[in-house]
């Protein structure tokens, strides 16, 4: 008998032991939901699926009356801008203070403390800040996530840096590089695969900030509507909509691990299957 | 010309002093070796030499002016480790070489210009007998072909002087002959001046025209770091140099081989 961590599944049964997991669960949900059904037919807590593809076929591919948008679309786009907006700073402030930091002695000397004060702030916690400076329009959102979002990147980059051999660095200045050219070709490609990794990371909080600052001030996107139909206890909207932003961003952590390994195939030679 | 003096440098950090009032004379073109204990600033003088740590007293020259006290192009270096720049293949590490010295913006050479380096680059990954691996990255290949394609990065630069920090301190005994065979013609051709700090005693007389050690002289038990390392014994190996070799004059030992 082979020791328990000797054992590896081979091709087929890693596919099968990914689905098992998801099976049972859906299975538990179907069981749960028709109980409830049996015992009360008015049950709003457990939908059984059919109502939720009835109504997820409503929100997603039928004209909304008032608006007349297709609501699911609408809101995927609102949250989508955000996201992308918010990560997109959070990454590019994140990599150039990172940078700075790790490779300047005097830039970290100067900005380390900070850094790492500003990133213990709670960033659901100065809310109101943005609220009262920004406005309660898309800009608040969007800094909300890069508050958020940003400071453990500029951290963990600069980590990153520093964990560079200091051998590296001073080869390239033997070989007459400047330090703007020791960071372009010398630190930064080798921070990059970090760097997804970190963005990687970063979606779900980036996600969580998104949706709460929508669900406190907005009139659009994903987090709004699961707020707003709370009210109505209206679960086959929001198990479906909860569905659709774990999807969103499944693929988007999915895409970036795929772009990583296909850019940076040196980062990941030693990886262990 | 190529030729370091190194004149009643000290160097110690805090009230640690490592190396205490360093004379040397180093000969433009010369191969010298340094051996010694472990701790015995061996390591910290290369590094001043190439410019990453600072005498705390004394002054380091280069044919006749101080040496810049951060390194440059003009000392060239061998690590044990960590030489090379593991996100480039062998070519692009020696093209790295080029690229960084002329292009101050993107570190980056275009057209003609990334032809001609490409061609010189191809020239020295051959050279050092890399050429069928140069499209590898460094995590693929052996210590002693990393260690290669760092000297061949280093002599890109055509550098005045040659550093080496155990440059085969972690190779096999094989792979370390064929490290000689490969370093010692290249020097003969490319005449700079070459220091090499390392433990193996075979390899600092195999390689070298003068072999000093570093050791400290004094010790005080109550207080290892109160007294410095300085040349201890200081061999020239060359042909005409009047001190014998391991006791046996000079003459003898060329007969005796």
């Amino acid at each position: 008998m082979r020791r328990a961590m000797n054992v590896r599944p081979g091709r087929g049964g890693r596919l099968l032991l990914a689905i098992v997991p998801f099976l049972i669960l859906a299975a538990v949900y179907v069981l749960g939901s028709a109980e409830r059904r049996a015992a009360n037919p008015n049950d709003k807590l457990l939908p059984p699926v059919s109502e939720m593809a009835a109504t997820t076929s409503r929100m997603a591919f039928e004209p909304d009356k008032r608006t007349g948008e297709i609501t699911l679309v609408a809101d995927t786009l609102a949250s989508l801008q955000r996201l992308a907006l918010g990560l997109g700073f959070a990454t590019l402030a994140g990599l150039v203070l990172g940078v700075a930091l790790g490779v300047l002695p005097v830039v970290g000397a100067g900005g380390g403390a900070l850094v790492a004060v500003i990133s213990m702030i709670p960033p659901m916690a100065i809310l109101p800040i943005l609220f009262i400076i920004f406005g309660l329009g898309e800009l608040s959102k969007v800094i909300l996530i890069v508050i958020g979002v940003a400071p453990p990147i500029v951290r963990d980059i600069a980590m990153t840096v520093q964990s560079i051999p200091t051998e590296q660095l001073v080869k390239a200045q033997t070989l007459g590089a400047s330090t703007w050219t020791t960071i372009v070709r010398v630190v930064l490609p080798q921070v990059l695969p970090r760097l997804i990794e970190l963005v990687r990371l970063q979606i779900g909080p980036a996600f969580l900030f998104l949706i709460a600052a929508e669900a406190i001030a907005s009139d659009s996107g994903l987090g709004y509507r699961i707020f707003l139909v709370r009210r109505y206890l209206a679960m086959d909207v929001i198990l479906p909509y909860v569905a659709w932003i774990t999807l969103i961003a499944f693929v988007l952590d999915l895409l970036l691990a795929r772009l990583a390994r296909s850019a940076f195939a040196w980062a990941y030679v030693g990886e262990r299957r | 010309m190529s030729a370091i003096s190194v004149q009643n440098v000290w160097a110690e950090f805090g009230d640690q002093i490592v190396i205490e009032n360093l004379n040397l004379e180093v000969a433009s073109g010369s191969f010298l070796s340094v051996v010694g204990p472990s701790g015995c600033g061996k390591s910290t003088f290369l590094r001043m030499v190439l410019g990453q740590d600072r005498p705390s007293r004394g002054t380091l020259l280069l044919a006749g002016k101080p040496l810049p006290v951060e390194p440059d192009a003009d000392r060239g270096v061998v690590f044990q480790r960590y030489s090379v720049f593991p996100h480039l293949t062998v070519l692009g590490n020696v093209l790295l070489a080029y690229e960084l010295g002329q292009s101050r913006v993107l570190g980056r050479l275009f057209g003609a210009a990334r032809r001609r380096a490409l061609e010189k680059s191809e020239e020295l990954v051959t050279a050092v007998g890399l050429g069928p691996h140069r499209d590898k990255h460094p995590s693929a290949l052996s210590g002693g072909m990393q260690q290669r394609l760092a000297i061949a990065q280093a002599l890109a630069k055509d550098p005045k002087v040659l550093l080496l920090d155990e440059p085969f301190g972690a190779l096999d005994p094989g792979t370390r002959a064929q490290m000689h065979a490969l370093l010692k013609p290249l020097w003969e051709r490319l005449g700079m001046t070459v220091i090499m700090v390392t433990h193996d005693l075979k390899e600092a007389f195999n390689l070298g025209t003068r072999v000093v050690a570093f050791d400290k002289v004094r010790h005080d038990p109550q207080a290892p770091g109160r007294f410095g390392a300085r040349v201890t014994y200081d061999l020239d190996l060359t042909r005409h140099g009047p001190v014998p070799v391991l006791g046996f004059p000079k003459k003898h030992a060329e007969a005796a081989r």
